[in-house]
């Protein structure tokens, strides 16, 4: 089906057709002499990872049922490897955020996450989970969850069709394979491999402090 | 209705009637418990639902209040409290089981204690929360402070209540939730099955349920308060996430009750149109409702097939309103667009196509022996308990209650098509299992009836640029896939509303999981959970 | 030809003559254990990916298409990341029977699975007491989930482990009857035994209670490997992961291939004791020599093979047809039904061999 022109003010169209740019941008990095090379090893452990990532089931709303619609036969997330559903967040890869993160549910999200096992990623789904949507003004729902976890991709829409959530994972994959397991800093606790991530404000993440009175609690 | 009025006066003489139409009386708050009581007695078993209103010189109660004997008949009660600082009033949760959450919703909201009410916890927001935030003096600007701490979850919760003790005066009582020797489980508000993020407390005896107390407010968006500030128009957009499953229906109930109030006349197309919408929306959530019930009992491929059928819906859906789960379709006046020239077509295909898969969905699940066995004689509800809970909906006509708004006050076009309200007797969970698929056959043949005869004309009626609804209070209800959904809107002649709050038919089914889930396994929570088949946003709202 | 035999001879020849004895052993031991190691992962590897393949198909779905062609690099794919995943070391538990309790199950589900005589000479461990080595060891997994679920300090894998103890230990003993039906039949407790007297007929065909025995096995044997309609000690929807719940990177994923090879290993054991093992498909008549011949061509590691995924598949078509029991029936199912039957059968089988065959014969 032919891609019609897509009129969104901050956003191109080229740049909805643009899937490279992040493969492009570490090879010219490359070239330019910085040692982001992502070895052979790296690239076969890559490989594996990005066609293995299998979601924790998480859903606070609406979205959560266009998650499910992504699951099921039309859309069919296995295709990509991800349909493995794990309800424990220790074994689970990614969290897609779906639905609306309210203040109550913030501090339970961010207990989840940091329950998940690294290396782990998150996906924000829809307008609630980029920037709390159409619930902006509410007194009661975080505007964003990047400002509780880390986020990896950005799905926007109310709720974004399945489609979406589909070119999501496939951007998560592409991540996926341009990192470089081996060159991870390390968590100073345990040992444990930490990705760089970054807070909305340019802050690097470390798992928080609170893990520990976390893991305490085992899980939900 | 005058005999009521007469009897209301004889137990009170501080009664008075406010409005000649409906019947609309106000009592004063020290009279409250008597006369529900006499109502009660009186067949008046059914409440609806009650609204906290703040009037900043007093704040309001209003109880919807209905028959079960007769459910066309239809009251409002209303008392009030002057002292705002402090407000008390007498509860009736003792009367009418289904106040119970309504007036925790009103103390969370509003700061309204309830005397003799066993439970003044907060429903939705935090044990910390400071503030009532419906309150027309509460800044509602949303503040920077995102929580970090897990709220307690500890199991003995303290639970406060007041009551009046020997002289009179208003003491303060503390019980604890559970005992310190009880085994509790916490499931949600992250768990594969619970529908959302709803938090239940069980207290286990190995495997069997001795309580549950369920904990709402983890999706609390406050909706109600976002909606003061809003045009009307702008307000449609959020029913639909209210309860996204039967967003279309949910939306037709504030088109309508705004189109009421404004008195505008609907063109005949679109009220077809509208009809036609709800009943394919009612399919898809009864699909889901169905697969996520058989998922809940461990039936993958069920799930994956209602799944699979549901996006035929979708499809017919994103033609001609261009939004798949959220259709925004309906407007104030009529509906956004004109059908798709396909519409037709796609909806006549679809009709045989779902009554095939019907068949088998009874094939691969009804007629599965776990299945049966698992669901027969579990989880009953009896007619008398669905009532005084509230639960209407397919989960009370699983009980024998007839109770459909689609029969009782036909909107749209529902009073030109000829449907069955199905009724069951046993109410256990396979009553409830069987409704859902009973009813989607009922939800084809409405639009079978209705589809070739949608009339020619306009799809819209004129509408003033501004909304503005006139002074006064509005409640109109509609049947939507849980139940009996309802808005209370109450105006002051404003484009935007002064107080509205939606009664949310989900609520009333958890708060029936208690009742229904005592000693019974956890295994049956997780499957009378789906069989009750609530959505979570809708209650929180 | 296409048999193993030939290359295993060839080998121990080979060493044989150029090594001391001992030399030769330890080197045939060693090579013997990683070959079983080997087989075990790629048989593993093989079931994740039909599981998720024919999952698949029975839901309308596609499955896996992208990690290779068709797919079939997906659980290669799963197995790079579940090594690459982080164990999280959890605070407040016992640490030490946290990870016995997982090798227990390994070890359990590794033992049980050399057990499996794969063709007429690829055979592991064959005692004379076989079929009882298989019922004793392969109890120890049941052991191993009872401890996982209790060592994670987590009211969810408690319950987990409280359900799985309640029903392997119970299915255990219809199981164990219904072997030892056959063994009544086959006179003999070795499982090559077994499989030798079924040359002319499988057990199958000898006598009406096989069948029923059969059925039992496997349904007693799906119990035992914790799979839907009974799979309660990880019941998703219920206790989101049950007694694994706290197990992450590697260690769940033990967990995960021990529960798919005790799933083959079921299967093996029900096509040695009911199928004939890797004895080929043999018409007992004059007729049917010629077919009987054609039978003969086809491996016999192929054999086993071929019925032990049939019996797999099986076992896949009622895991995603079937909603789950409940703890109650579950028990029901097993004490007032299974477990009544199946001693009724044995006394018929055992009447069946001690008097009836000597009064026709
Ligand atoms: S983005 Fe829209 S659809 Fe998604 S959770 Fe928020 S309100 Fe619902």
């Amino acid at each position: 089906m032919e891609v019609k022109d897509i009129k969104i003010k901050s956003m191109k169209t080229e740049d909805f057709r643009d899937n490279e740019s992040l493969q492009k941008y570490i090879d010219e990095l490359e070239k330019g002499g910085f040692g982001i090379k992502v070895a052979p090893l790296d690239k076969v452990i890559n490989w594996g990872r990005s066609y293995s990532v299998w979601p924790l089931t998480f859903a606070t709303s609406c979205c959560g049922i266009e998650f499910m619609c992504v699951a099921a036969a039309r859309h069919d997330f296995a295709r990509f490897g991800f349909e493995v559903t794990r309800n424990s967040p220790r074994q689970a890869d990614v969290i897609f955020v779906s639905g609306t993160i309210t203040k109550k549910m913030a501090p339970v999200l961010r207990r989840l996450y940091d329950e998940m096992s690294e290396p782990k990623y998150v996906i924000a789904v829809g307008g609630c989970a980029v920037s709390g949507g159409p619930f902006k003004s509410s007194y009661h729902v975080v505007d964003g969850v990047d400002k509780i976890i880390p986020v990896d991709v950005y799905v926007p829409g109310c709720p974004p069709r399945p489609e979406a959530m589909l070119y999501a994972m496939m951007q998560l994959q592409r991540k996926i394979r341009v990192e470089s397991i081996f060159k991870m800093p390390k968590n100073p606790e345990n040992g444990s491999v930490i990705l760089s991530k970054y807070n909305s404000d340019g802050t690097l993440v470390t798992p928080a402090s609170e893990t520990k009175q976390i893991e305490e609690g085992g899980a939900e | 209705m005058e005999k009521t009025l007469k009897m209301i006066q004889s137990v009170s003489s501080s009664c008075t009637k406010i409005d000649a139409a409906d019947v609309m009386v106000s009592v004063d708050k020290k009279d409250l418990h008597k006369v529900c009581e006499a109502l009660y007695k009186d067949g008046w078993d059914y409440l609806i639902n009650l609204t906290a209103v703040d009037n900043v010189e007093n704040i309001e109660i209003v109880y919807h209040i209905s028959k079960s004997s007769d459910m066309e008949k239809f009251m409002v009660l209303k008392t009030n409290t002057t002292d705002v600082e402090n407000p008390i009033i007498e509860t009736v949760s003792d009367i009418w089981k289904s106040a119970n959450l309504y007036e925790r919703e009103a103390y969370d909201f509003f700061g309204v204690r309830f005397l003799n009410h066993p439970d003044m916890r907060r429903l939705f927001l935090r044990p910390d929360w400071v503030g009532y935030p419906l309150r027309k003096n509460y800044d509602n600007t949303p503040n920077e402070g995102i929580p970090s701490k897990v709220h307690d979850m500890d199991a003995c919760e303290d639970v406060p209540s007041i009551t009046l003790d020997r002289h009179g005066e208003i003491v303060e009582n503390h019980t604890k939730l559970f005992g310190r020797n009880e085994y509790v489980v916490n499931f949600g508000p992250q768990h594969p099955s619970t529908h959302g993020v709803l938090h239940l407390r069980v207290s286990l005896e190995g495997e069997t349920i001795k309580k549950i107390d369920p904990n709402f407010g983890y999706i609390h968006r406050g909706i109600e308060k976002m909606m003061e500030s809003m045009t009307y128009p702008q307000m449609l957009f959020l029913t639909e996430r209210l309860d996204y499953l039967c967003g279309s229906m949910n939306r037709h109930a504030l088109c309508m009750c705004v189109e009421k109030a404004m008195g505008l006349e609907i063109p005949k197309r679109a009220e077809y149109i509208r009809t036609i919408f709800d009943e394919l929306n009612r399919i898809a959530s009864h699909l889901i409702g169905w697969a996520c019930m058989c998922n809940d009992m461990g039936s993958i491929t069920a799930f994956i097939y209602g799944m699979r059928d549901r996006e035929k819906i979708m499809d017919i859906f994103q033609e001609t309103a261009g939004g798949r789960l959220m259709t925004n379709y309906y407007v104030i006046g009529g509906v956004a667009q004109d059908i798709h020239p396909n519409f037709v077509n796609r909806v006549k295909e679809f009709i045989p196509y779902l009554r095939k898969m019907i068949k088998e969905y009874h094939t691969l699940f009804t007629g599965n022996p776990i299945a049966r066995g698992r669901m027969i004689n579990c989880g009953l509800l009896k007619k008398e308990d669905a009532i005084a809970l509230g639960m209407s909906g397919p989960n009370g006509r699983a009980s024998g209650w007839h109770c459909d708004v689609r029969k009782i006050a036909p909107y749209a076009a529902y009073s030109e098509v000829d449907f069955k309200e199905i009724l069951h007797d046993g109410g256990d969970t396979i009553d409830r299992y069987m409704i859902r698929l009973e009813e989607i056959e009922e939800s084809l043949k409405i639009i079978e009836q209705l589809i070739d005869k949608i009339p020619e004309g306009d799809f819209r009626a004129k509408v003033p640029a501004i909304v503005k609804v006139p002074a006064g209070e509005y409640y109109q209800r509609v049947e939507n896939a849980r139940g009996d959904f309802g808005v209370y809107l109450k105006s002051t002649g404003d484009k935007s509303p002064y107080r509205i709050k939606f009664r949310s038919p989900s609520m009333v089914a958890v708060s029936g999981l208690d009742p229904i889930c005592r000693d019974t396994k956890i295994a049956d929570l997780i499957m009378i959970g789906g069989s009750l088949d609530y959505v979570i946003p809708c209650i929180d709202r | 030809m296409l048999e193993v035999g030939g290359i295993l001879s060839w080998i121990h020849e080979a060493l044989s003559s150029s090594c001391p004895e001992w030399l030769t052993l330890l080197i045939e031991y060693v090579l013997i254990g990683v070959g079983f190691l080997a087989l075990y992962a790629l048989i593993a590897l093989i079931l994740i990916l039909l599981e998720r393949k024919v999952c698949a198909y029975y839901q309308c779905r596609l499955g896996p298409m992208r990690a290779g062609f068709w797919g079939l690099l997906q659980p290669f794919a799963d197995m790079i990341k579940i090594l690459m995943k982080e164990i999280i070391p959890l605070l407040k538990n016992d640490k030490f029977l946290f990870f016995t309790a997982l090798f227990l199950v390994i070890i359990g589900s590794l033992c049980t699975f050399g057990a499996l005589q794969f063709s007429k000479d690829l055979v592991g461990i064959d005692f004379n007491v076989g079929v009882f080595y298989v019922l004793a060891i392969s109890s120890l997994g049941v052991l191993g989930i009872l401890l996982a679920g209790w060592s994670s300090n987590n009211k969810y894998t408690m319950i987990g482990a409280m359900r799985a103890g309640a029903q392997l230990v119970s299915y255990e003993l219809s199981s164990g009857l219904s072997l030892l039906t056959i063994v009544i039949l086959g006179g003999t407790m070795q499982l090559s035994g077994l499989i030798e007297a079924q040359s002319e007929t499988w057990f199958l065909f000898q006598t009406p209670f096989t069948w029923i025995a059969m059925v039992i096995y496997l349904i007693a044997g799906h119990a035992e490997t914790n799979r839907g309609p009974f799979d309660l000690p990880e019941a998703e929807s219920e206790l989101t992961a049950g007694y694994h719940i706290e197990y992450s990177g590697i260690t769940f994923g033990l967990f995960y291939v021990g529960e798919y090879v005790n799933m083959f290993t079921i299967a093996g054991i029900g096509t040695m004791v009911f199928l004939g093992g890797w004895q080929p498909f043999h018409i007992n008549a004059e007729w049917a020599a010629g077919f009987n011949g054609v039978m003969d061509m086809i491996p016999t590691w192929l054999w086993f093979f071929a019925k032990a995924f049939g019996l797999v598949m099986l076992s896949l078509w009622v895991r995603w047809s079937f909603p789950r029991l409940r703890i109650d029936q579950l028990l029901h199912l097993e004490w007032k039904i299974l477990m009544p039957i199946s001693l009724l059968n044995m006394l018929l089988m055992a009447l069946w061999v001690t008097v009836l065959v000597p009064l026709f014969a």
